[in-house]
């Protein structure tokens, strides 16, 4: 007789932990055919203020660990999710329906984004900083920082690339220091909460990255006007209402990312889109 | 005559040939406005000045339509090198005429002529003479690849710093291959119009700036205007907030730099004299009229009592009265209404419980004036250790500890400058990388220059004004903005 298989409960990953969704709703993830693959935990709006908290929590740490260190913390994302690579080949075929060598592909995508952004992490302030030369007696320097928690919104790209699009977006927030939470895309959750067990299992402290399954449309009113949110990478939300987000967004002038066509290139405009450039004066003198 | 008695030394306004009026300034040309003309009165003395046309949703669009045209058939086919060439011919001239610009701006808008002459106006020439290097050097900036403008900028300034804001505006974005339309504030369009004549008079391209003048309604009209391609707005946290809204899901780029309620925190290690310079001229500059100001005076707890009477003594020193002339400190608070919101504010401090001490100067019979307030035992909660109140009114608080500084420090939903006062360089630099704010001050306040980005964390807006950075709201590069695969 055939050994009975143990699927496995998708849940939320919320300040390094794996609850269920607080309200106790699910949702059915499917096939693009339509067969049953897994339930998945429909996120609340409790779940979003509970996520926002835990990045605030952790946003500090993060952001005060080495340039070096968080490169390395990246880079053993990279790691972890090559070692596990044939999990997500697994699931991306079965949710996204392509075949072995396209989820392959965009595994391979997926692992080489994050490498290409821990390199990153220690130079991008170089990038953008910049010494100026003032007219006076002043030591004059201008350094980018981490904006604080941002709220991103995964895409996928027209073949339903979900792991490669949440990693697109989460990997240039994390990489000058932010925390996140990220809206895993709405039908395509799976290969998000796996991810979520890769930074689990690797260096990122708990509640770096939080994320949410489930329908981001009634959650975004509330995080977009949420006085503890930074800014909003809204990449994923070209068929939801982002224009009113953004709109919600300005009560507390938060940064705004629009929505992308397709996946967003790696880019280091990325990663400064979610800094904030501060600019130090100092007296010079002898005496 | 007392020490500090000075004889009257005022500035001569002669070197000033003003219009009893003034129009719109569209397509290179003065054109009479299609709103209800209004005045500018001077805030010392509350005398008109000149007459100003107001700009109408109409008038809007055929500044925007002209700003247009002279994008696609002339400065946008111009080389960098020629575009470098008018900004310095502008810088020049804004130098010659140095002495007049300030005179105009002292008596439009009431700060003193000690500011204008040796700030205000030495900054605006700075700022011109900066981008001007920038216009034909553009792929080095760091915006990207094969860097281009954008198109129509609309930019709307404030009246507490009126021509170098302009100048702040027009500088970058004509460095970078825009053409604009510029709103000066309703109080103290005198000096952009001025503006506008250098640009006659450099044979600047007929529309490359245009100046349209009027309140809020003609503010509104601007931004929302579909044919402007970047929004660059210096002024209030609630008008920048409505601004970012209109804008919401729009591709027009937008910058805002809005209020502040600086910190300025001084260690019982500081060099305490020089501090209270510092503190003076944060919070004491341009009768506070700053959005930067250090407005917030954390102080560490055992040195409160001497920082406060040598503040005291300091301030007893300053001379408050007729902003033309030159020993003038002090001069007059720009507009009856932000008078208004200064005593209704330093009164809710009387209210909440905060000790209120004045400067015993005498206050001129007519225009509007505030003499310099510090309020002490002020609690975080007080809406004076809150709010912006933009006027000379100091809220000084106290703390224990380093943390203790840097957790008051950053209790505000604005982010955009702050000093540190001590002469511990580590200590300055691990406090600089916790300060909330886009501009750090240690030592020193309220320095500016055209090389140094400027603009906030958090609520005081996006987007920054200043060195290369400065540039980028005024650019896109076509590798980078489209993104996707």
């Amino acid at each position: 007789m055939a050994r009975l298989s143990i699927p496995k409960t998708y849940k939320l990953y919320i300040g390094g932990k794996f609850p269920r969704s607080e309200s106790g709703y699910t949702f059915e993830v499917t096939t693009p055919k339509g067969e049953f693959l897994a339930n998945a935990a429909k996120a609340s709006r409790k779940d979003a203020r509970d996520a926002v908290t835990a990045a605030r929590a952790a946003q500090g740490g993060f952001a005060g660990l080495t340039a070096y260190n968080r490169g390395q913390i990246l880079y053993r994302i990279a790691e972890v999710l090559e070692g596990r690579r044939d999990q997500f080949v697994e699931e991306i075929r079965a949710s996204e329906g392509v075949s072995a060598q396209a989820a392959n592909k965009q595994v391979d995508a997926a692992i080489d984004t994050w490498v290409w952004y821990s390199g990153f992490a220690d130079k991008y302030a170089q990038v953008a900083g910049n010494g100026n030369p003032v007219a006076g007696p002043y030591f004059n320097i201008s350094t980018p920082e981490p904006t604080g928690v941002v709220v991103a919104l995964a895409p996928a790209g027209k073949s339903g690339e979900s792991l490669l699009g949440l990693s697109a977006v989460l990997a240039p927030i994390l990489t000058s220091g932010n925390t996140a939470i990220v809206l895993a895309h709405p039908t395509q959750p799976l290969s998000a909460i796996s991810f979520a067990e890769v930074l689990a299992t690797s260096d990122v402290p708990g509640g770096v990255v939080n994320i949410l399954t489930g329908d981001p449309a009634p959650l975004m009113p509330w995080l977009a006007s949420h006085a503890d949110v930074n800014a909003l990478d809204l990449a994923g939300g070209s068929e939801g209402d982002w224009v009113t987000w953004q709109s919600d967004a300005a009560d507390t002038l938060k940064r705004v990312l629009a929505p992308s066509v397709g996946i967003p290139a790696r880019s280091v405009e990325r990663i400064v889109a979610f800094t904030e450039l501060k600019t130090v004066w100092h007296t010079k003198a002898l005496g | 005559m007392g020490f500090l008695d000075y004889a009257p030394a005022p500035e001569s306004t002669s070197v000033l040939n003003l219009q009893k009026e003034y129009g719109l300034f569209i397509g290179g040309e003065f054109v009479d406005g299609h709103g209800s003309a209004f005045a500018t009165v001077s805030p010392s003395t509350e005398e008109v000045i000149a007459t100003v046309a107001e700009a109408t949703e109409a008038d809007v669009d055929k500044a925007i339509a002209a700003a247009r045209k002279a994008y696609d058939k002339t400065w946008s086919r111009m080389s960098g090198s020629e575009r470098g060439k008018y900004l310095f011919r502008i810088a020049r001239i804004l130098q010659e005429r140095a002495r007049e610009l300030a005179v105009a701006e002292t008596l439009d808008n009431g700060k003193p002529i000690r500011e204008t002459r040796d700030v205000d106006i030495p900054l605006v020439a700075a700022w011109f003479f900066y981008y001007a290097g920038w216009a034909d050097k553009l792929e080095y900036a760091g915006a990207g690849p094969n860097p281009k403008a954008l198109g129509v900028a609309a930019q709307i300034i404030p009246w507490n710093f009126p021509l170098l804001m302009l100048a702040w505006k027009i500088a970058p974005a004509l460095a970078a291959g825009n053409t604009v339309v510029l709103k000066p504030a309703e109080t103290t369009p005198l000096t952009a119009l001025l503006f506008a004549e250098i640009c006659q008079q450099a044979d600047l391209p007929a529309g490359v700036v245009n100046i349209v003048t009027g309140a809020g309604a003609t503010g509104a009209a601007l931004v929302a205007h579909p044919d402007i391609n970047k929004v660059a707005f210096t002024g209030s946290t609630p008008v920048g907030r409505n601004i970012a809204q209109t804008l919401a899901g729009s591709s027009t780029k937008v910058t805002l730099e809005l209020g502040g309620k600086g910190a300025n925190i001084i260690f019982d290690d500081a060099a305490i004299d020089q501090a209270i310079e510092g503190v003076v001229s944060g919070i004491f500059f341009n009768q506070g009229h700053v959005c930067c100001a250090g407005s917030r005076l954390l102080v560490q707890e055992n040195i409160h009592d001497d920082v406060v009477s040598r503040l005291q003594r300091r301030l007893s020193t300053l001379r408050l009265g007729d902003p033309l002339d030159k020993n003038t400190d002090i001069g007059a608070v720009n507009s009856k209404a932000q008078l208004a919101r200064i005593t209704e504010l330093a009164n809710s401090g009387d209210e909440e419980g905060a000790h209120r001490w004045s400067a015993a100067c005498e206050i001129p019979a007519r225009g509007f004036w505030f003499p310099p307030t510090v309020f002490t035992d002020v609690q975080t909660s007080h809406r004076i250790a809150r709010e912006e109140i933009f006027g000379p009114v100091l809220s000084v608080m106290t703390f224990r500890t380093p943390d203790e500084a840097v957790a008051k420090a950053n209790n505000t939903p604005y982010g955009l400058s702050a000093g540190i006062w001590t002469e511990k360089a580590s200590r300055m630099l691990a406090i600089a990388d916790k300060l909330r704010a886009g501009v750090i001050w240690a030592n020193t306040f309220n320095k500016f220059d055209p090389a140094s980005p400027f603009g906030g964390y958090k609520e005081s807006g996006y987007g920054r004004e200043g060195g290369r950075h400065g540039l980028f709201p005024y650019l896109e590069s076509s590798d980078w903005t489209k993104g996707g695969r």
